[in-house]
C-alpha cells in the first residue's frame, strides 16, 4: 500500500464511525490528523500542570525564603540576610526580546503549516498545482533565535558571576541560578523537539503528521515564553 | 487496500525484545510494572523482617547480614518505607492494574501515547535500579527516613549512608517523578479522550474513576516533589542553603547558612499527601467494582462514589500541615489544617456506607477477590478511625513519634491499599493470563494475611499510647517498656508468619499462570468492557472493533432482564436501572 503524501482519504470527510475513541483512524486505512492533533494539544495542556506547579513550588520557596530571618551567629540575633540580586538588566532585555521574536516565528511557523495542511486534500487532486510552496523557513529560525536566548542566558549567568553571585553566595542567587536553570531546561527540550520538527520536515512525511509536530511545540514555546516573562517579573519586583 | 485497515497505531510486535521488552501494549507494560512492584515487594518485606527480628532480639548476629547496628536498623526502616510506598504502592494499583485495564474499560486500543507509555516503565525501572544501588555503596543506604527530612538528608557527613547512597536515594526519587509524570499525562488524555462510543464520564467504571483522580492528584504533586528534590541535591552537592541553616557537626562547622528545614518539610508533605491517596485510591475503585460484581447489586449511590473520590482528591491538597504539627507551626494554622483533615472523614465516610450499602441484602459471590475486597473494607475502616485522632495537634503532639502513627498508616495505606492489589490480582487474573487462580490456596492466603496483618498492625496502636517510639532500634533494654517486650514479640512471629503465607500467593500466581484451569472470557459474569474481549486480550484490545457501550458499568440484578447482569455493551434494548 502506498503512503499518501497528502494523508487524505480522497479528500471527502466523513465524521469518524464512533464518538470518543479509536486509536486516530476513520477506519478507511489514512490516519485521523484532526483527532491525533487534539490528543497532542490535550497532552501538552495535561503536561502544563506539572510544570507550572514546579514553578509554582519554587516561587512559593523563593518568597518564603525572602521573608525568613536567620540566625547570626555574631550577635546571636534573628537578622534578614536576604541580599537583593543585581541583575544585568540590560542582557536579560535582550534575552527577553529574543524569545519573543522566537515566539512570533514559532507562531509563523505554526500558521504556515496550518495552511499547507489545510490545502493538502486539494493538492492532492490530479491536475491541481497551486505552484511551489516552499514557505519562509520558520522553524530553524525559530530554533536559532532559541539557542541565541539560551545563550544569552549564559552570558547573564557570566555576568552574575562577574558581580560576586555564584549560586551558593546567598540564598537569593541560588534561587536566581535555580529558576533560570529550571526554565533553561524546558527552553532545552523545546529546541530538540523544534530540531524533531526540523528534521521531519526533511523527510517524506505527510504535511498532516508534520503540522501536529509543530503545532504543539509552537503552543509549548508560547509556553516558555510566558513562564519567562513571569520568572523575569518575579526576581525583578520581588527582590 | 482498506480491507487491512489497521485499527491500531502500531501493528502488531514481532520478536521477543519489541514484544516483550521494550513493548508498546499497555498490556506488557502494565505487567511489567507489576512483576517490578513484585519485586519490590519482596525487597521491602524481608526489610521489614529484618526490623521486626532486630525489634526483639537486638543482638542477633543474622547469617549474612551481621548486626544490625543502630544506623543499620535507620538504613532499614528508610529504604523500606521508601521502596513500600514508591515501588509498590504508587507502581502496582496505578502504573500497573490501571495500565492494563483502563484502556480495555473505557474501550480504547492502547493508550493515548504509547511510546510515552513505554519510556514511563523503564524510566521507573531506572529509579528502582538506582535505589538499590543505594545498599551497595560506601556508607551504605541512607538513614534519614522516607520522608527525608532536611538537614539530616541535605547534609552529606550527618550519618552513614548520607553520602552516596543519600544522593542515590534523591536520585531515584527525581526519578521517579519524571516517570510518574508522564504515566499521569497518559492515563488523563487516554480517559479524556479515547473513550468509546457511549462510553461517557458517568458510565466509567469506578476502577477507571479512581485511576483518572489518581493521575490528575500525581500530575500536581510529582512536580513538587521533583523541585524539592532538586533543592536537596543543589543543597547536598553545591553548597547551596535552601533547607540547611548554620548548623555544627560534629564540632565542624557547616558552611551552610539560612536556610529552612521546615520549607523541605512543606514541599515533602504537599506531595507527601496526595501521595497516601495515590496510593489507596486505585484500591478503592477496586474495591467497588469487587463488591458490585460479587454482591451482584449494582454500587450503592455511583454517583456519590464519584464525587466522593474527586472530594478526596481535593481535600488530600489541603492537609499537608496535619504531618508538622511538631514542627511548631502557628496554631491558627493546625487548627485550620486539622478541620481539613477531620473533613476527609466525611467522602470516606460516604465511600464506606456505600460499600455497606452494596453488601446489604446482597446474594454474595465469595470468591477469593470478593474476600480481599471486603478486607479492604475492613482494613479502611479499621486504619481510617485512628486518622481522626491523629488530626487533632493536641492528640498528635503526644502521638506522633510512637509507634501508633505507623500502625494507622500501615492499616490504611500501606495493608488496605495491598488488598486492594491482592483482589486485583485474583479478580482480572483470568483476563489477564487466560487461567484461573486456585481457589482454596486464595482463601488460605486470604485469611493468614487478614488475621496475620492485624495482628501486626493493631497491637501498634497500644504500643504507641504505652509510648513505645518508632524508629527507635533499641527498645528491650528500656526499663518501662519492658512490659510490651511479649506483645512485640507476638507482633513479629505474626510478621513472620504474614510473610510466610505470601509464598502461597506467589506459588499460585506462578503455578496457575501455567497450570490453572482455562478461564472463560466472562469468569465472573462481570459487566465492564474487558469482559467482552478474548482472554487474554488481542494486541489491539477488541480485535479490530470498538465496542460502543449502552449500560452504566454496574446492572446487576436487573428486574425484568434475562441474566442477572447486563453488559456494558449489550443493546441499549435491554432494561436497566
Amino acid at each position: 500500500m502506498k503512503v499518501p503524501k497528502t494523508g487524505q482519504g480522497g479528500g471527502s470527510v466523513r465524521p469518524p464511525s464512533y464518538g470518543g475513541g479509536g486509536e486516530g483512524d476513520r477506519g478507511d486505512g489514512f490516519p485521523d490528523y484532526g483527532r491525533r492533533l487534539r490528543r497532542a494539544r490535550l497532552g501538552l495542556a495535561v503536561a502544563t500542570a506539572p510544570i507550572v506547579m514546579l514553578f509554582v513550588s519554587l516561587t512559593s520557596a523563593y518568597v518564603v525564603r525572602q521573608g525568613l530571618p536567620t540566625l547570626d551567629e555574631r550577635t546571636n540575633t534573628y537578622v534578614r540576610d536576604w541580599i537583593p540580586v543585581n541583575l544585568p538588566l540590560a542582557l536579560l532585555l535582550v534575552n527577553t526580546g529574543l524569545l519573543l521574536l522566537s515566539s512570533i516565528t514559532a507562531e509563523l511557523a505554526r500558521r504556515q503549516i496550518t495552511r499547507q495542511a489545510a490545502l493538502a486534500p486539494v493538492r492532492s487532486i490530479p491536475g491541481i498545482s497551486l505552484g511551489e510552496d516552499r514557505g519562509f523557513p520558520w522553524l530553524p529560525i525559530t530554533m536559532v533565535l532559541g539557542i541565541g536566548f539560551l545563550a544569552g542566558q549564559w552570558m547573564a549567568w557570566r555576568e552574575l558571576a562577574d558581580r560576586g553571585f555564584y549560586l551558593a553566595t546567598s540564598a537569593s542567587s541560588s534561587f536566581v541560578y535555580l529558576l533560570t536553570a529550571a526554565h533553561g531546561v524546558h527552553v532545552t527540550g523545546g529546541i530538540l523537539v523544534l530540531f524533531y520538527a526540523v528534521a521531519v520536515s526533511l523527510l517524506q512525511k505527510p504535511v498532516e503528521a508534520r503540522r501536529i509536530v509543530v503545532d504543539v511545540t509552537a503552543w509549548y514555546w508560547h509556553l516558555m515564553l510566558l513562564l519567562w516573562i513571569y520568572i523575569f517579573a518575579l526576581l525583578w519586583f520581588v527582590r | 487496500m482498506a480491507t487491512t485497515a489497521p485499527v491500531h497505531a502500531h501493528a502488531a510486535p514481532q520478536g521477543f525484545i519489541r514484544r516483550y521488552v521494550f513493548s508498546l501494549d499497555h498490556k506488557v507494560i502494565g505487567l511489567q510494572y507489576y512483576f517490578l512492584a513484585l519485586i519490590a515487594v519482596f525487597v521491602g518485606m524481608f526489610l521489614s523482617l529484618l526490623m521486626r527480628a532486630h525489634l526483639i532480639w537486638p543482638m542477633a548476629i543474622l547469617p549474612l547480614i551481621g548486626e544490625i547496628k543502630p544506623e543499620t536498623y535507620l538504613q532499614l526502616v528508610t529504604m523500606h518505607g521508601t521502596i513500600m510506598v514508591f515501588f509498590v504502592l504508587t507502581t502496582a494499583p496505578q502504573s500497573g492494574f490501571g495500565n492494563y485495564f483502563l484502556p480495555i474499560q473505557i474501550g480504547a486500543p492502547d493508550m493515548a501515547f504509547p511510546v510515552l507509555n513505554m519510556l514511563s516503565f523503564w524510566t521507573t525501572f531506572v529509579a528502582f535500579v538506582v535505589m538499590l544501588a543505594a545498599f551497595f555503596v560506601t556508607g551504605g543506604a541512607p538513614l534519614h527516613g522516607w520522608t527525608g527530612y532536611a538537614p539530616l538528608s541535605a547534609l552529606t557527613n550527618s550519618g552513614p549512608g548520607e553520602q552516596l547512597g543519600a544522593d542515590l536515594w534523591v536520585t531515584s526519587i527525581a526519578i521517579f517523578c519524571v516517570a510518574s509524570l508522564m504515566g499521569a499525562l497518559n492515563f488523563i488524555t487516554t480517559t479524556l479522550d479515547m473513550r468509546a462510543k457511549g462510553m461517557t464520564m458517568f458510565r466509567m467504571p469506578l476502577t477507571v474513576w479512581a485511576w483518572f483522580i489518581t493521575a490528575i492528584l500525581g500530575l500536581l504533586a510529582f512536580g513538587v516533589l521533583l523541585s524539592a528534590g532538586i533543592l536537596l541535591l543543589l543543597d547536598r552537592n553545591l553548597g547551596t542553603s535552601f533547607y540547611v541553616p548554620l548548623v555544627v557537626v560534629n564540632g565542624q562547622v557547616m558552611g551552610h547558612k539560612g536556610g529552612s528545614p521546615l520549607l523541605w518539610q512543606h514541599l515533602f508533605w504537599f506531595f507527601g499527601h496526595p501521595e497516601v491517596y495515590i496510593a489507596i485510591l486505585p484500591s478503592m475503585g477496586v474495591a467497588s467494582q469487587l463488591l458490585s460484581t460479587f454482591a451482584r447489586k449494582p454500587i450503592f449511590g455511583y454517583r456519590a462514589m464519584v464525587y466522593a473520590i474527586m472530594a478526596i482528591g481535593f481535600l488530600g491538597f489541603m492537609v499537608w500541615g496535619h504531618h508538622m504539627f511538631m514542627s511548631g507551626m502557628s496554631p491558627y494554622s493546625a487548627f485550620a489544617f486539622s478541620i481539613m483533615t477531620m473533613a476527609i472523614g466525611v467522602p470516606s465516610a460516604i465511600k464506606t456506607f456505600n460499600w455497606l450499602g452494596t453488601l446489604l441484602h446482597a446474594r454474595i459471590r465469595f470468591h477469593t477477590p470478593m474476600l480481599f475486597a471486603i478486607g479492604f473494607v475492613s482494613l479502611f475502616v479499621s486504619g481510617g478511625l485512628s486518622g481522626p485522632f491523629l488530626a487533632q495537634p493536641v492528640l498528635d503532639i503526644p502521638l506522633h513519634d510512637t509507634a501508633y502513627v505507623p500502625g494507622h498508616f500501615h492499616l490504611i495505606m500501606g495493608v488496605a491499599s495491598i488488598f486492594g492489589i491482592f483482589g486485583a490480582t485474583y479478580y482480572w487474573f483470568p483476563k489477564m493470563f487466560g487461567r484461573m487462580m486456585n481457589e482454596p490456596l486464595g482463601k488460605i492466603h486470604f485469611v493468614i494475611t487478614l488475621i496475620g496483618t492485624y495482628c501486626i498492625f493493631m497491637p501498634m496502636h497500644y504500643l504507641g499510647m504505652a509510648g513505645q517510639p518508632r524508629r527507635y532500634s533499641q527498645l528491650t533494654e528500656v526499663a518501662y517498656l519492658h512490659h510490651l517486650i511479649p506483645l512485640n514479640t507476638f507482633m513479629t512471629y505474626a510478621a513472620f508468619i504474614t510473610v510466610a503465607a505470601q509464598l502461597i500467593f506467589v506459588i499460585n500466581l506462578f503455578w496457575s499462570m501455567f497450570k490453572g484451569p482455562k478461564a472463560s472470557d466472562n469468569p465472573w459474569e462481570a459487566t465492564t468492557l474487558e469482559w467482552t474481549t478474548a482472554t487474554p486480550p488481542p494486541h489491539d484490545n477488541f480485535g479490530g472493533h470498538t465496542p460502543i457501550v449502552n449500560h452504566g458499568p454496574y446492572e446487576y440484578s436487573v428486574p425484568g432482564a434475562a441474566r442477572d447482569y447486563i453488559m456494558q455493551t449489550d443493546p441499549a434494548a435491554v432494561p436497566s436501572h
